[in-house]
């Protein structure tokens, strides 16, 4: 009986507390906006948002309600996530490999690249890429194409559109095509295992991933047409360029900084995932004839993965959340019109910063389920 | 178990009962001024630096009519017109920082709106400058009205603005599709279009003006005739407080009323002695114009010879810096303009 007690008391305290905590807080905050007549509720999100966004993926428009308007700023939150995690990745295992290699110069610029983007500030890398990098692009009229069709300003960067015709044919043809090339791995694996015989799978894939789209082309009554961006005077000297799609400078210079930052963070999580791994797997690999290529691919990748998937989560999570820092450069992501504009021009503080931190919870919960999920599957599995 | 549970909703019972209390009570007088008093000097929430409006020196020194209003209210309330705390607020932060109680008056060049006014727990006392929205262009552009504007243009303005919603009216209303670029700081923008991101820069008439001082050559920029909205700026309070919301309204009212009596910081106190009972009202010299508030009888009479008159304020910020020289609707009644405040009787 003693014990029991022993055991509930401490618990018991602890919820009290918890309650206490959270009680006077929202009493505390209740009887706050009761005296400045301030109402709590979500009815707002169901009014018109009225005003308009600089850079969409989907339709908006102001007569849309809050409720869209939060949607499409949080997909524009998730644009440059995506993009930053997929650059930060690419460089950060590039640089990373770069660290270790017996080169001289390709393994000390490495690590001058990565100690001089990891100790400056985010927000001012994020200034510098978009108030003096881009500032210092030309105008429209004065831009130069590059790569022939596509003109970086200082108003953004125009590249020409895809104009599609049956494209739901040509995505069949490449989805079929992925489907294909997956069975075909796993039948090759089957074989090797059974027969010792191996299969060219890149080779195939190769010809796959061509072959069956260009048919679609061919036979499958698919077109594809580039808009290319047309200059257009809208004044004397004022110009933008029409037509294609514009990326906005605020976007790039934000994926930009973004993905420069955390590219150093993911390259020494890489660095040490391959340092980690014993230097006998490396020599036991090269003593069975293993190419160098090979033993990167089969013995030390494979397990230095698990090393570098923990910690290189913990950096996309600081990318996703970093990515707030998108109100300094106006662009339109979470924080910037949910709560900004629209914080303002409703006045419910208590409601949208609510949900502004609930939804970046859930980002980062979600990536680190998929994170732990990949772990998981990479794990070495304890026969 | 159920024992605890008893305890927990007596405990929550009782705190609530506290805080009905102790709101009720405090409610009678003017709570913000009895802190104010004690703290001895005013929460005043301005903007960033808008030159005219409110603008910080090198040595931290701020002016501007907007700053004069705080510092009406200090001198009315503390005797000293330089007892005043001046907090820089964005346009996004200004309205929380004022329901929080980081601030007591916000000077902020804020424009009264209807469901400002009604939803987020302010109260705007009165106008203290008569505005309107208007747009900036580059001189070399050509363009000299707005009837110029072509599909595809850009426009920088701030977040968190009626401006914001103005533009979006406007730019509708005439069919023309645009991209809205909108940063948090009012210097932000203004670095954004001088570099060339955006073709216009749109806010208020009266910052354009401002604004334009700032740029790296002024003489390359125009401000466009046209006004395409109403944008009476003036001090705000949080809602709940109807003491100190008289004396936030009252001690612009004295100063805009002086003007109009001819009364200056130079002259008030000779005015003690005039003819007219309303001049004496003003500086102090008749009737208890300062009991209603909690306040003493030349609370007017300080703010007068401290701060001076409205017409001082305007000049002294607005048209002698060079940003607006022409008061236009913000002359008084009497001489053409839309300045008109009730009496002080």
């Amino acid at each position: 009986m003693n014990n029991k007690i022993k055991r509930i008391l401490p618990q018991l305290l602890t919820i009290l507390f918890v309650v206490f905590v959270f009680g006077f807080f929202t009493i505390n905050a209740q009887v706050n906006m009761d005296n400045r007549g301030i109402d709590f509720g979500f009815g707002f999100l169901s009014q018109e948002a009225s005003f308009d966004m600089q850079f969409t993926l989907l339709d908006y428009d102001g007569q849309d309600s809050y409720l869209w308007a939060y949607v499409v700023a949080l997909l524009n939150t998730l644009l440059v996530s995506f993009l930053g995690i997929i650059f930060c990745t690419i460089l950060g295992v590039i640089i990373g490999i770069a660290r270790l290699s017996q080169n001289f110069l390709i393994k000390n610029s490495a690590a001058w690249y990565v100690e001089f983007f990891r100790n400056i500030p985010l927000l001012l890398q994020i200034f510098f890429w978009y108030y003096a990098a881009l500032r210092a692009l030309p105008l429209p009229e004065n831009a130069q194409p590059w790569f022939g069709v596509t003109y970086m300003t200082i108003k953004g960067y125009y590249i020409p559109s895809m104009i599609w015709e049956n494209l739901n044919v040509f995505m069949s043809c490449l989805i079929a095509a992925i489907v294909a090339i997956i069975f075909i791995r796993i039948y090759a694996k089957k074989i090797q295992e059974r027969e010792g015989k191996q299969l060219p799978v890149l080779y195939i894939s190769l010809a796959l991933i061509t072959i069956l789209p260009l048919l679609s082309f061919l036979i499958g009554g698919v077109t594809l047409d580039f808009e290319m961006p047309v200059l257009k005077q809208l004044a004397q000297t004022s110009f933008i360029f029409e037509g294609g799609i514009a990326l906005p400078p605020e976007l790039i210079a934000l994926v930009l900084a973004l993905s420069l930052y955390t590219s150093t963070f993911v390259a020494e999580c890489v660095r040490a995932g391959i340092q980690g791994i014993s230097k006998g797997q490396k020599e036991a690999a090269a003593s069975v004839g293993l190419t160098p290529n090979q033993i990167l691919k089969l013995v030390i990748m494979p397990q230095a993965l698990r090393i570098i998937i923990p910690p290189t989560t913990n950096q996309y999570l600081n990318l996703t959340k970093n990515s707030s820092l998108a109100a300094a450069i106006a662009y339109p992501d979470l924080v910037l019109v949910f709560a900004g504009t629209a914080l303002m021009q409703t006045g419910k503080a208590i409601e949208i910063v609510g949900i502004t931190m609930l939804t970046y919870l859930s980002i980062s919960l979600a990536i680190a389920a998929l994170m732990n999920w990949y772990n998981k599957r990479i794990e070495i599995k304890e026969k | 178990m159920f024992k605890h549970l008893k305890q927990l909703t007596s405990l929550f019972a009782m705190i609530a009962v506290l805080f009905a209390f102790t709101t009720e009570a405090m409610a009678k007088k003017s709570k913000t001024l009895k802190n104010t008093q004690k703290k001895g000097f005013v929460r005043c929430g301005v903007s960033q630096g808008l030159p005219g409006f409110s603008n910080a020196d090198a040595s931290g020194n701020w002016t501007g009519i907007d700053v004069d209003v705080c510092r009406a209210v200090a001198a009315a309330v503390l005797g000293d017109a330089n007892k005043v705390k001046f907090t820089p607020l964005s346009a996004k932060e200004r309205f929380t920082a004022l329901t929080s109680g980081e601030i007591d008056v916000l000077a902020r060049n804020t424009t009264w709106t209807l469901s400002r006014d009604a939803d987020i727990g302010l109260t705007f006392v009165g106008v203290n400058f008569y505005d309107g929205q208007g747009f900036m262009v580059r001189k070399s552009s050509g363009i000299t009205s707005v009837d110029q504007f072509k599909n595809g243009i850009s426009a920088c303005t701030n977040i968190g603005t009626t401006t914001e919603l103005n533009m979006r009216d406007f730019f509708n209303s005439r069919g023309i599709s645009y991209e809205p670029v909108a940063f948090e700081k009012a210097d932000e923008v203004v670095a954004a279009y001088d570099a060339g991101r955006c073709d216009t820069y749109t806010t208020d008439k009266s910052g354009l003006a401002a604004q334009r001082t700032k740029m790296k050559n002024p003489d390359e920029h125009i401000v466009l005739p046209e006004t395409i909205s109403k944008e009476p700026l003036g001090p705000v309070v949080r809602q709940g407080d109807a003491v100190w919301e008289d004396i936030v309204r009252w001690s612009l009212n004295t100063m805009i009323e002086a003007e109009e009596y001819g009364i200056t910081s130079s002259n008030a106190d000779s005015m003690k002695t005039s003819d007219n009972p309303q001049i004496k009202r003003l500086v102090g010299a008749e009737g208890e114009m300062g009991a209603a508030f909690g306040l003493d009888n030349e609370w007017n009479l300080r703010i007068i010879k401290q701060v001076g008159n409205y017409g001082e304020s305007y000049k002294r910020n607005i048209a002698d810096t060079g940003i607006l020289p022409d008061r236009g609707p913000n002359q008084l009644w009497t001489k053409g303009g839309i300045l008109y405040v009730p009496p002080a009787r």
